[in-house]
């Protein structure tokens, strides 16, 4: 038999007495305990020997309205006692979170924060380069502890894996850079420098930032999130113990991998711009293959080629160390996990693009227009 | 709580359960009664699938084959949001804890009062949460704080806060004391067994301890081949001739758990 919970105040004796009745419990409660806060003037017994079922949560709300009353309470039986002593025994203030700030002094703090942060991390970043190349050095001294089979295996991965995405992609901008470029030229009857526009811009810049984008967004995440987890794991406090470091036996495969495949996926990039915007000056301009690389060979120097493949590296690796770095950086909980992944990857396209940027300004200083 | 009379009362129901991952056959043809009142506990050997079961009852691993009923109610290939009735009446600690992780451990347990009883205002939700963490042994400075701040037997105490939020009927409890201290295993035990003994829980205990067995168990299933093999007492288990049961209860762990003053509670609770 269960029933809603329900008090009835009765005074008789100079006495003010509730009796309470139905189920005590969370399910039955309903708003009994507002009712029992608005109740006006002294009570001094509360009896429950009508109560059905108590739980622990109605064993509070009595308890609770009996201490700030200062009310005896009566009418249990042994196994309500025991539960009302346990819950007694259980009281302790509660600690409320501070009271948070104005909007104003909270933006401050988060801009401080923000600005502290970003310090922190581009000191760390250097350090991290630092321990790798480190162990790249210790890997070149002794060539026995480089780990050879996980390096091809990230070679495939982050190499082999994103051809097919890399080609697809690149073969659309090309398509796109062609279109756009032809329309724009041929209000000066210059289509075909379509053909110069295309061949530059994919080799020198475009080639390499794409691919950088996309393999920061698929390689640099998948770093930061498999070490990530694995710090979270204790995997790699375990690798430590049995002596071996997680800096050569994760960070450098990883590391290696893109330094050595990106330059490559650069290069197959650019050629397959070429080789979409090709088939749209063919389909759109009426310019034939034959031509067209031919043309590709007069007006692009070599310099635009070396250009792009020296960047590649350097690029590969601030994507695979910043993956890194954030993924030995996570601690405490999974929402780290997404947190730090999601720095990686902004963090590395971010830094791409502003060496990019320095790399444009050194390669016209040095004649390599 | 009059046990006696309600004794025969089934609260899980599990007949011709049948799981297994690919090739890998768990579980074959398994039956489970656990009745009102009582706290079971569940032995195997180490991959003789008690979690799966577990996770079977309550509805995370859909079985191949078999029949699987709570309070009366087939908990199978229910949804998330389905059965709430079922769902607020029992009280599950997975291995880990399994706390939010973005939550503070107050927060945590408010989580299934806020979800079942909205109306509830903040302060009285505070407090409840306040005396649940004290009361599974935590100390209240631990209220405020992340799960990630804390050291894993707190966070099986928090878990259990959690657990305990509705003041559930029935309690799932998967390794409780694995990874506590003896002390702390001890106090986790005497919590189980005066929690069940107030409030008329009924508590579903995978455990690999021992001293647990001995000091909180009414009655203790054995799983092996693939099912459960013999359901009694201690002493009911040990009269049969199954070779597993005889090696767990009768090796060295199991003499000295017997030896041990967890024991007197037993024989205590019991008398």
């Amino acid at each position: 038999m269960r029933a809603a919970a329900d008090f009835e105040r009765t005074d008789a004796n100079g006495e003010a007495v509730l009796r309470f009745s139905g189920d005590l419990s969370l399910a039955f409660l309903g708003d009994l305990p507002n009712r029992l806060e608005a109740i006006d003037g002294a009570v001094t017994r509360l009896d429950l020997s009508a109560v059905g079922r108590m739980d622990t949560v109605g064993a509070w709300v009595i308890h609770r309205f009996a201490r700030d009353r200062g009310a005896t309470i009566d009418g249990l039986d042994a196994d309500e006692q025991h539960l009302l002593d346990q819950v007694v025994a259980a009281e302790h203030p509660i600690q409320l979170p501070p009271p948070s700030p104005g909007s104003f002094t909270r933006a401050l703090n988060e801009i401080g924060a923000a600005v502290v942060n970003s310090g922190k991390t581009l000191y760390g970043l250097l350090g991290f380069m630092g321990a790798t190349v480190i162990a790249l050095w210790n890997v070149i001294t002794h060539p026995r502890r480089f780990r050879f089979n996980a390096t091809v295996q990230r070679f495939e991965v982050v190499g082999v894996g994103a051809l097919g995405i890399i080609g697809l992609m690149s073969f659309l901008i090309g398509i796109v850079i062609a279109q756009q470029g032809s329309v724009q030229l041929r209000q000066f009857g210059a289509e075909i420098y379509t053909i110069n526009l295309l061949g530059r811009i994919t080799l020198r810049e475009l080639g390499i930032l794409m691919t950088a984008i996309m393999i920061a967004g698929r390689s640099g995440s998948a770093f930061a999130a498999q070490i990530g987890t694995m710090k979270l794991t204790e995997e790699i406090d375990a690798m430590r113990t049995i002596g071996v470091s997680p800096m050569e036996a994760l960070v450098l495969p990883r590391t290696l991998a893109v330094v050595f495949m990106l330059p490559l996926l650069g290069f197959y990039s650019s050629i397959i711009s070429i080789i979409g915007g090709g088939l749209l000056c063919w389909v759109s301009l009426d310019i034939p293959p034959v031509t067209f690389i031919q043309r590709i060979r007069e007006v692009v120097p070599l310099t635009d080629l070396w250009v792009g493949l020296v960047k590649a590296p350097v690029f590969g690796a601030i994507i695979a160390l910043a993956g890194c770095f954030h993924g030995m950086q996570v601690e405490g909980d999974a929402e780290q996990v997404g947190q730090r992944t999601t720095t990686a990857v902004v963090q590395a396209i971010f830094l791409v693009i502003v060496l990019d940027a320095f790399f444009a300004v050194f390669f016209s200083e040095i004649g390599w227009i | 709580m009059n046990q006696s009379s309600d004794e025969q009362e089934i609260l899980i129901r599990v007949r011709g359960l049948r799981n297994g991952f690919g090739e890998q056959i768990v579980h074959d043809n398994l039956d489970l009664d656990v009745r009102r009142g009582e706290i079971l506990g569940v032995v195997g050997g180490s991959g003789t699938g008690k979690s799966v079961l577990m996770r079977s009852i309550i509805g995370l691993q859909p079985p191949l084959d078999g029949t699987v009923e709570v309070f009366g109610e087939n908990s199978l290939g229910r949804e998330e949001t389905d059965a709430v009735a079922m769902r607020k009446r029992w009280g599950v600690l997975f291995q880990g804890g399994a706390l939010f992780s973005t939550l503070t451990v107050s927060e945590n347990v408010q989580v299934p009062l806020k979800e079942f009883y909205p109306g509830l205002d903040q302060a009285l939700l505070e407090e409840i949460a306040a005396y649940k963490v004290v009361m599974t042994g935590l100390p209240p400075e631990a209220a405020p704080k992340y799960p990630a701040e804390l050291s894993g037997g707190m966070k099986k105490r928090a878990g259990l806060a959690r657990a305990l939020a509705l003041d559930p009927d029935l309690l799932f409890l998967d390794e409780p004391t694995a990874g506590l201290d003896p002390i702390g295993a001890a106090a986790f035990d005497e919590l189980t067994a005066s929690l069940q003994k107030t409030l008329g829980l009924t508590v579903f205990l995978i455990t690999h301890d021992l001293d647990t067995l001995y000091a909180i168990c009414d009655r203790v299933a054995v799983l092996a081949d693939k099912r459960v093999i013999a359901v009694g007492t201690i002493d009911e288990l040990l009269a049969l001739d199954h070779p597993w049961i005889q090696e767990y209860f009768n090796g060295p762990r199991g003499r000295a758990a017997v030896a041990g003053p967890n024991r007197r509670v037993h024989e205590d609770k019991r008398g």
